[in-house]
């Protein structure tokens, strides 16, 4: 850190929002500087007369600050340090904070002396279009020369790589209506709709409410503009129907008036509490959206018009009306209209006598004759042709221009520090236009205003094109009054105050200054991605016509930036080129975001865990005890395997198979998705939703069921019970659970509205547990002695229903491990309690838990299709369903099975695969092949679906899906996962590699 | 975002809604013999117009009820929304 300069460049007055009494310590690039509460970096760096604060994005030419708000395109920093750092902030949008650290981007080793600045002597070969032509060969080249220069070229700011700590919200808000900036026409329809009972909603982006009240000299009533704003605003904050939001940029209008606005809630605070967001994102849904947000001045093209120093009139006025601060003492003024003379009177107000250039031939606005009577000598009919000055502005080429204002008649060089220049004010239509609004073109403005909208927006004051403040306060009470009347049918009508403005004359069309003869200095349109005159012209010259190539070839209106001072001034060009008049040459298009928004923000609390809602058995606290590695299914968490002490993955798994395939293991099967269903007709649907017949199910019976889509590709598979008549309960596999209630919802309610059935999701009320393994039955008849749990008295897909301590359970016979097997099922508070008490009476038995990956290998081993096979490109006969398939009756997606491609025989289906050496395990997504020595392409035959390490044999096995695979069984193939690199040799087998005829679950 | 009108809970915002394509398709009845045609029409090929439509709409995260919508796909309007056993106000 090197010593603190002087605060130097402050106004005489202190008439602006600044406080004297409390200076705030903060540091640029390294050197430590101060300001005052109320400044922004940007007022901050100017007062103590710092303007080069970046490097220009292609160039990398020295930049200065160009606005003192949202329009600024150059002042980019880096702001604070380590995980707080944040790119590409606008110094203009900064409230000054104690301690804050800013550094220049784009700029290297120094914002001083940068190296990329050679681009700026080499700029003839970085025309527009450069990117485009020059690194379009060899395209090899592209993703390892070529890319990462242009991104390392481009700079911009760096993204810390470490996660965000701040804390960001989101907050959803419903308003009659949204009032967007808090200017005179802004403040006056939110006046005038809160007073008439409307909920309101007043999004001002900056510290303060008032907008051009705050910098202009006019009288409201008997009041000041910034008086009768700071009345308004206590009126309003008196309201109980009124949100007032300042720090609150509304930068994205979507579809329904859904707008979404941005609060930056404590950056500009030195200690917030760690409970305070620091940003938070409004959507706001608006029955009515005003958009008051008024409008931006426009540059004027000279040669080197990019230089430090060099900034828009309206600007320098409100640094010093503002925030207290002098963006130079020896300043230019520069204009084609007459709203520049006020900035000139600041001036004057501070004993600054400026240097004033206006193209016009003469004017009589009431601002010019107040300049001249003060003895300031106006030159009319002139302009800037070029200036100097390396980090800073120093000296301007002047002069006369001749009568079609063409060409400089004479040239001559003065000193000065600064220039302040005005090109007229573009109404900043942005909302409007991504509302859907059609702009139009006003001739007397020269610049588009909304015109036809297509949503519930209407754009008031400056926005609309009023530039007088008369019309901007009418327009504002009567568009208050009348949108907000729709809402509350309340009459109350506030009448429009008295108001006195000065009187401006008509600007001159001119934003393009002849270039000084035998001479080519550029002459920047677009700042921000430094887009000159010369390369719309080279646009034009290389055949590019339609406005939105321009845009794409010269990157003019681009990024960021969303062209908010060039736009205009680009279209003009192209215009006076093409010798079309504006409105042909038409627009771009404006895209949301209004300003850049940082990621933490959009993305809210939805950050780690509350990414999303987890869900968890009642059982999951005992898994947890117990030593299980949890896996994602959907939003459950389930246990995947338990280790013991040193045991790996692949040790639990195979113990815990083992287990139930030897003793009995317990496994939380509570996530499968369940769905009451009850009526009358309920039978009719489930024989309609399911492949395999149901009207001849007896009551007390479950039945394994598999359902279609209408395409005729497995949907879902599960069992369905009948409990007693009109009752069933029905599962569903634990990522299918939510699509198949909306399945049945949707026939229920759209296709077969006369059948009289509900549906229900019970998935949360039931707690279920499968009790398998070939002791199963040993155990459960210890802990439910009262119940004969013979294979007599409950057969497979049997069940039965009891009670135990006072709880209800219902006991199912069902299997998905393929051994003799049960699942309890109990009311979820119950589920805990139950699993330990199979636990505990299970000790006797070696009982063992097993997660999902022990799961998975019983069911593989018996080739039990699951989520892997089943992946909607699957008909039954692919998979080893076709006898699930009634013939008799018609069900969803019946029709599709006979089509000609679902019933040829060499469909991809159903095998098992077992490694030749029995050791090798395969990976699944493996593609299986007949040669795995020919040249690629390699027909390839099927692929892995599902692999585990058979506990029953030891040794590797798979299911896969191969074409004509019922014909391939004793055949050897490869397996071969080019991920992996690894070709294994493989013999096809039954999918049925263990139990194939299903003895066990009938046992 | 869209607001959609739910018939039985009222306006919503639309992430609480799926979307469950064109209303006016009628699944063949049941049990019926019917051509390729006519099937594969009915299970892959919809119209696409630009402009009104009427569709389907599920309340997922509100009353798990389907209805109707009518709504221009070019600006999102939404001129009307119907329970299933009813007819659009127009
Ligand atoms: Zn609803």
């Amino acid at each position: 850190m090197r010593l603190s300069m002087s605060n130097t460049y402050r106004t005489k007055n202190s008439t602006g929002l600044i406080n004297k009494n409390k200076k705030i310590n903060f540091s640029f690039n390294g050197h430590t500087y101060h300001g005052y509460e109320g400044d922004t970096l940007a007022s901050a760096l100017i007062s103590n007369g710092i303007h080069l604060i970046g490097r220009s994005f292609k160039y990398h030419r020295p930049r200065g600050f160009l606005g003192v708000g949202v329009e600024e395109p150059n002042a980019m920093v880096q702001l604070h340090e380590g995980n707080k750092s944040e790119p590409n902030i606008i110094a203009t949008e900064v409230e000054l904070v104690e301690g804050l650290k800013a550094k220049s981007q784009n700029c290297w080793p120094s914002v001083q002396f940068d190296i990329g600045e050679v681009n700026n002597l080499l700029n003839r070969f970085f025309p527009a279009g450069f990117y485009y032509k020059t690194f379009m060969w060899p395209k090899s080249f592209w993703m390892k020369i070529y890319e990462p220069f242009i991104r390392k070229a481009a700079g911009m700011g760096v993204a810390p790589l470490q996660p965000d700590p701040d804390r960001y919200e989101h907050n959803y808000e419903h308003c009659d209506v949204l009032v967007v900036g808090s200017g005179p026409s802004g403040l006056a329809s939110a006046l005038a709709a809160a007073k008439n009972g409307a909920r309101v909603i007043l999004a001002e982006d900056k510290a303060n409410f008032g907008g051009s009240l705050l910098t202009d000299e006019v009288t409201i009533g008997n009041m000041s503009g910034k008086e009768w704003a700071n009345d308004t605003v206590a009126q309003l904050k008196s309201l109980p129907n009124v949100i007032l939001k300042k720090r609150s940029q509304v930068f994205g209008y979507y579809d329904h008036n859904m707008t979404v606005m941005i609060e930056r809630v404590s950056d500009h605070q030195e200690n917030p509490s760690k409970y305070t967001p620091r940003q938070r994102l409004h959507y706001i849904r608006a029955g009515e959206v005003i958009v008051s947000t008024g409008s931006i001045e426009r540059p004027i093209s000279f040669g080197n018009n990019d230089r430090p120093g060099i900034l828009l009139a309206s600007a320098a006025k409100e640094y010093m009306t503002v925030y207290e601060t002098l963006v130079g003492k020896k300043p230019i003024i520069f204009t084609n209209n007459d709203t520049a003379y006020s900035t000139a009177l600041e001036f004057l107000k501070n004993d600054i006598t400026p240097v004033i250039l206006d193209t016009r031939n003469n004017s009589n606005g009431e601002l010019v004759k107040e300049v001249k009577q003060k003895g300031v000598n106006i030159r009319f009919n002139s302009g800037i042709a070029d200036t100097k000055g390396h980090l800073k502005i120093k000296s301007a080429v002047i002069g006369e221009l001749d009568k079609d204002k063409e060409n400089f008649t004479s040239l001559e060089s003065i000193d000065c520090d600064c220039i302040c220049m005005s090109g007229g004010w573009t109404p900043t239509v942005h909302l409007s236009s991504q509302a859907g609004n059609k702009l139009k073109f006003n001739e007397e403005i020269d610049a588009f205003v909304p015109d036809k909208k297509r949503q519930r927006e209407s754009a008031v004051g400056a926005a609309n094109g009023s530039f007088t403040l008369n019309q901007s306060l009418a327009e504002g009470f009567q568009v208050g009054f009348d949108l907000s009347n729709k809402f509350t049918n309340n009459n109350i009508e506030t009448n429009t105050p008295n108001s006195k403005e000065p009187k401006y004359e008509k600007h001159e069309r001119l934003w393009c200054m002849p270039l000084p003869q035998g001479k080519k200095p550029k002459r920047f349109i677009d700042f921000q991605n430094d887009v000159a005159v010369s390369d719309v012209e080279l646009a034009i010259r290389e055949g590019f016509r339609s406005i939105e190539h321009v845009k794409r070839y010269t990157t003019l209106g681009m990024a960021g930036d969303q062209g908010k001072t060039s736009n205009l001034n680009g279209l003009q060009y192209v215009s006076n080129i093409e010798k079309k008049i504006v409105p042909e040459v038409g627009h771009t298009t404006f895209r949301p975001p209004y300003t850049p928004v940082t990621i933490g923000a959009i993305v809210g609390r939805e950050v780690g865990n509350h990414y999303l809602p987890t869900r968890k058995s009642p059982i999951h606290n005992w898994h947890e005890e117990n030593n299980a590695v949890f896996v994602a299914a959907g939003l459950w968490q389930r246990p995947r395997y338990y280790p013991k002490e040193s045991e790996n993955m692949n040790d639990a798994v195979n113990r815990e198979a083992a287990n139930v395939r030897t003793n009995v293991g317990i496994c939380d099967v509570t996530t499968l998705g369940k769905i009451d269903i009850k009526g009358p007709d309920a039978p009719e649907f489930l024989n309609r939703v399911y492949t395999n017949a149901w009207l001849k199910l007896p009551v007390g019976k479950a039945r394994y069921g598999v359902m279609l889509r209408e395409d005729g590709m497995v949907f879902d598979d599960g069992t369905t019970s009948w409990l007693s008549e009109n009752h069933f309960h029905m599962t569903t596999t634990t990522a299918q659970a939510a699509n198949v209630l909306s399945h049945l919802e949707y026939y229920l309610q759209v296709v077969w509205p006369e059948l009289d059935v509900n549906v229900l999701s019970t998935t949360e009320q039931w707690s279920g547990i499968a009790v398998a393994g070939p002791k199963s039955r040993e155990l459960l008849s210890k802990l439910f002695p009262n119940i004969d749990l013979s294979n007599e008295g409950l057969p497979f897909m049997g069940l039965v229903d009891t009670k135990i301590d006072g709880i209800f359970a219902r006991i199912y016979r069902i299997s998905f491990s393929g051994e003799l097997a049960y699942e309890v099922n109990v009311e979820s508070n119950f589920g805990l309690h139950m699993w330990k008490k199979i636990m505990d009476v299970g000790k006797a038995f070696n009982i063992q838990p097993y997660g999902t990956e022990a799961l998975s290998t019983l069911r593989i081993e018996m080739g039990h299709v699951a989520g892997a096979e089943l992946d909607g490109r699957a008909v039954p006969f692919d998979v080893g369903l076709n006898g699930m398939v009634s013939k008799k009756k018609d069900f969803i997606g019946k029709r599709s099975l006979s089509k000609e491609a679902f019933t040829s025989e060499d469909r991809q289906t159903i095998v098992g695969l077992v490694p030749l050496d029995k050791r090798t395990k395969i990976p699944e997504g493996s593609h299986i092949v007949e040669n795995d020595k020919v040249a690629s392409p390699v027909p390839k035959l099927g692929h892995v679906s599902s692999s585990c390490w058979s506990v029953e044999y030891n040794n590797p096995f798979s299911i896969a899906i191969i074409k004509d695979g019922k014909n391939k069984i004793g055949k050897n193939l490869f397996a071969v996962s080019p991920l992996k690199d690894i070709s294994i040799p493989v013999e096809v087998v039954s999918s049925h590699y263990v139990d194939p005829d299903g003895e066990r679950v009938r046992s | 975002m869209l607001e959609i009108k739910c018939p039985y809970c009222g306006k919503r915002s639309q992430n609480e809604f799926s979307y469950g394509g064109d209303a006016t398709v009628k699944r063949p009845t049941l049990g019926k013999e019917i051509s390729t045609e006519d099937w594969d029409n009915f299970v892959y090929f919809r119209d696409n117009p630009r402009g009104k439509h009427t569709e389907l709409w599920h309340h997922v995260s509100g009353c798990r009820q389907w209805f109707k919508a009518s709504r221009d796909t070019a600006t999102h309007e939404i001129f009307d929304t119907c329970k299933m056993n009813e007819a659009f106000n127009e």
